[in-house]
């Protein structure tokens, strides 16, 4: 069996987030990273590989983005993923949740996995749907912000968080499934794994090549567009306390809650 | 233009607030925009058309029930598809949570629509919808527009008022769907609530939530000391809920509580967004964190930036003499 990780590279958490005035996209540029949120997912398909309870051959990262993106498979790979896919093209720069989950279902469907895993969400996008996208492309059954998976008779026992609790669903294979953060503590990679990760073989893809419709993706094929941005109603910043004298810390908080008469 | 179709979630009997909310913003839109709020519910024979009918009041004009399975995406998006496919509705609405999300992004798929999440507002320009969606942390308003036959819009938690008496019972359309074969590859084991203790958190007036930076399932009791000595209750994150530190009844935001009280006192809570749509209503908020970047401080009237470990028991100890004196 195989399970296809997707991955995404993101801006390090560090570096301020802007929108570039000139596009009205997302500014890219500067320090980038593995999408934190991904590394339970390549930790959730390193686990069923160990557990042995199905038979995982194979654990291919995927994916879409553009050059610098290499990076975000070379740190999947050295966390246990054995290959890699990375779908770059010009034509998909630009493309909207629905076109994105599009192109990455096309490349999906060349590599044919029993079992797909993505992040919660990505740092960057704040958006955490991506996974269902993928699914209905790829007719699939799929489950978001699972935290526990299990193998229950060849199919997958997941638990996850809904508006009511916690739900637990069946899920028969192939399906695709986006793991939460509290599925479990990913590892960390060896010296040699990441000194062996750009030594393992990644595969380039073009939009063409996995039979991507092109008037589907990209700024110009997405249905949704988004621009004219604007600053949101503004709030009275709040007072901010640095603690360095923690009884006078208190103190002032005290004096703070007993002027709101809330103490 | 065709109408717009507002997804309705239900439990047990009782439909989602939210879901409200959304038939309810639809109602208004399609008022603006000369057309027509329907809404559509799939699940079982808790559907009464007692039930269903109230959605009139909120301003649906029909209700699509369909028979099929509860708390899953896929037979919605199935659902959704036929009904939109035979009726033309234009836009899609939902109330946020969960399983709109899913739904919504799938649906998106399937009919090749536009898909906006986390949207706050929705307005009407030219005969047709634009949301808008705040992105960065918040920090800026995103408006989308939307092309082709379908817009999809998926709202925040508690963004679309809940408005009743708006009109008569809504008409029931009752309608067969033949779900795809993928969609019933998934089943519902066990659905809702589970994970600890039954605890009331939405009458209090003051609440001391706790989250990771509380290190580990005993850190709560710092929590509920303050909580003690203020007179309030106690709240959570998803992530220590999930952690299994603190029960899911006590879980604020999302997928959890939205509460309103006099006073919020976050410890070791980082302010996600999925965190902060329970809480920022809130009268007063404080927030304690040793990161000063922590997003938190951006919608806290009163932030520390300390470790809560040193300032938690002082805290408490004060607040105990305070009202001793
Ligand atoms: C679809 C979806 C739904 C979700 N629904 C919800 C929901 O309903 N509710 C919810 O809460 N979350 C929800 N989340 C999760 C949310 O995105 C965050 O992951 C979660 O709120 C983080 O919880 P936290 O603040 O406890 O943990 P963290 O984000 O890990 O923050 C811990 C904070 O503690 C601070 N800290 C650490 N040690 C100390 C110390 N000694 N003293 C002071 N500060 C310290 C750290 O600086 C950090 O800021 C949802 C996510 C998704 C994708």
């Amino acid at each position: 069996m195989k399970i296809c990780v997707l991955v995404k590279e993101v801006p390090d958490a560090a570096v301020e987030k802007r929108i570039d005035p000139s596009t009205g996209r997302m500014d890219r540029s500067g320090e980038k990273n593995l999408n934190p949120y991904d590394t339970h997912a390549i930790e959730a398909a390193m686990q069923l590989k160990e557990g042995g309870a199905l038979q995982i051959d194979e654990v291919v990262a995927v994916t879409m983005g553009p050059e610098t993106a290499v990076r975000a498979l070379h740190k999947a790979v050295s966390l246990g993923a054995d290959r890699s896919l990375h779908l770059s093209d010009d034509a998909l720069a630009g493309s909207d949740v629905a076109a994105t989950g599009y192109a990455l279902a096309k490349a999906l469907e060349k590599e044919q996995p029993d079992i797909v895993l993505l992040g919660q969400q990505s740092d960057d996008g704040e958006c955490y749907t991506i996974g269902a996208v993928v699914a209905d492309h790829l007719r699939a059954p799929s489950l978001t912000q699972v935290i526990k998976l299990d193998v229950v008779d060849g199919g997958l026992r997941c638990e996850r968080q809904a508006e009511y609790g916690y739900d637990t669903v069946q899920v028969g294979l192939p399906a695709v499934i986006s793991v939460g953060d509290a599925i479990n503590e990913p590892r960390y990679p060896s010296l040699k794994a990441i000194m062996g990760a750009k030594k393992k073989p990644l595969e380039k893809a073009a939009a063409g090549d996995v039979g991507i419709d092109t008037s589907l993706v990209g700024a110009d094929g997405s249905r949704v567009q988004c621009g004219e941005f604007k600053a949101p109603p503004a709030k009275s910043a709040g007072t901010i306390i640095e603690d360095e004298d923690t009884d006078a810390t208190v103190e002032q908080i005290v004096a703070w809650l007993d002027e709101r008469k809330l103490i | 233009m065709g109408g717009i179709l507002v997804y309705v979630l239900h439990y047990e009997g009782a439909l989602n607030k939210n879901s409200l909310g959304a038939v309810s913003e639809a109602a208004k839109l399609a008022g603006e925009l000369g057309t027509t709020a329907d809404a559509i519910v799939v699940g079982g024979a808790d559907l009464t058309p007692e039930l269903l009918g109230t959605l009139g009041d909120y301003g649906a004009s029909k209700v699509y029930k369909v028979e099929g399975p509860e708390g899953l995406a896929q037979p919605v998006i199935d659902a959704m598809d036929k009904v939109i496919g035979e009726n033309g509705h234009s836009y899609v609405i939902f109330g946020g949570g969960l399983l709109g999300f899913e739904i919504g992004a799938g649906l998106a798929a399937r009919r090749q629509a536009g898909v906006t999440m986390e949207v706050t507002g929705v307005v009407v320009e030219g005969g047709k919808l634009v949301a808008e969606r705040p992105i960065l942390g918040d920090s800026q308003i995103s408006r989308s527009h939307y092309q082709g036959d379908l817009g999809i819009i998926i709202g925040r938690i508690n963004a679309f008022e809940v408005k009743g008496g708006q009109g008569g019972a809504a008409e029931i359309v009752d309608t067969a769907v033949e779900f795809s074969p993928w969609s019933t590859q998934a089943s519902m084991v066990q659905r809702g609530e589970q994970r600890g203790a039954d605890v009331n958190i939405e009458d209090a007036n003051v609440l001391v939530a706790g989250g990771r930076g509380l290190g580990k399932a005993e850190g709560f009791q710092l929590c509920e000391d303050l909580a003690g000595v203020l007179g309030g209750a106690v709240a959570a994150t998803r992530a220590v809920v999930d952690a299994g530190w603190y029960p899911y009844a006590a879980q604020i935001g999302q997928t959890g509580k939205s509460v309103a009280p006099k006073l919020y006192l976050a410890a070791g809570i980082s302010g996600a967004i999925q965190h902060k749509v329970g809480m920022q209503a809130s009268e007063n908020i404080v927030a304690i964190n040793k990161d000063a970047n922590a997003p938190i401080f951006e919608f806290s009237d009163l932030g520390i930036v300390g470790d809560l470990n040193k300032i938690l028991p002082k805290l408490t100890e004060a607040v105990k003499a305070k009202k001793g004196g």
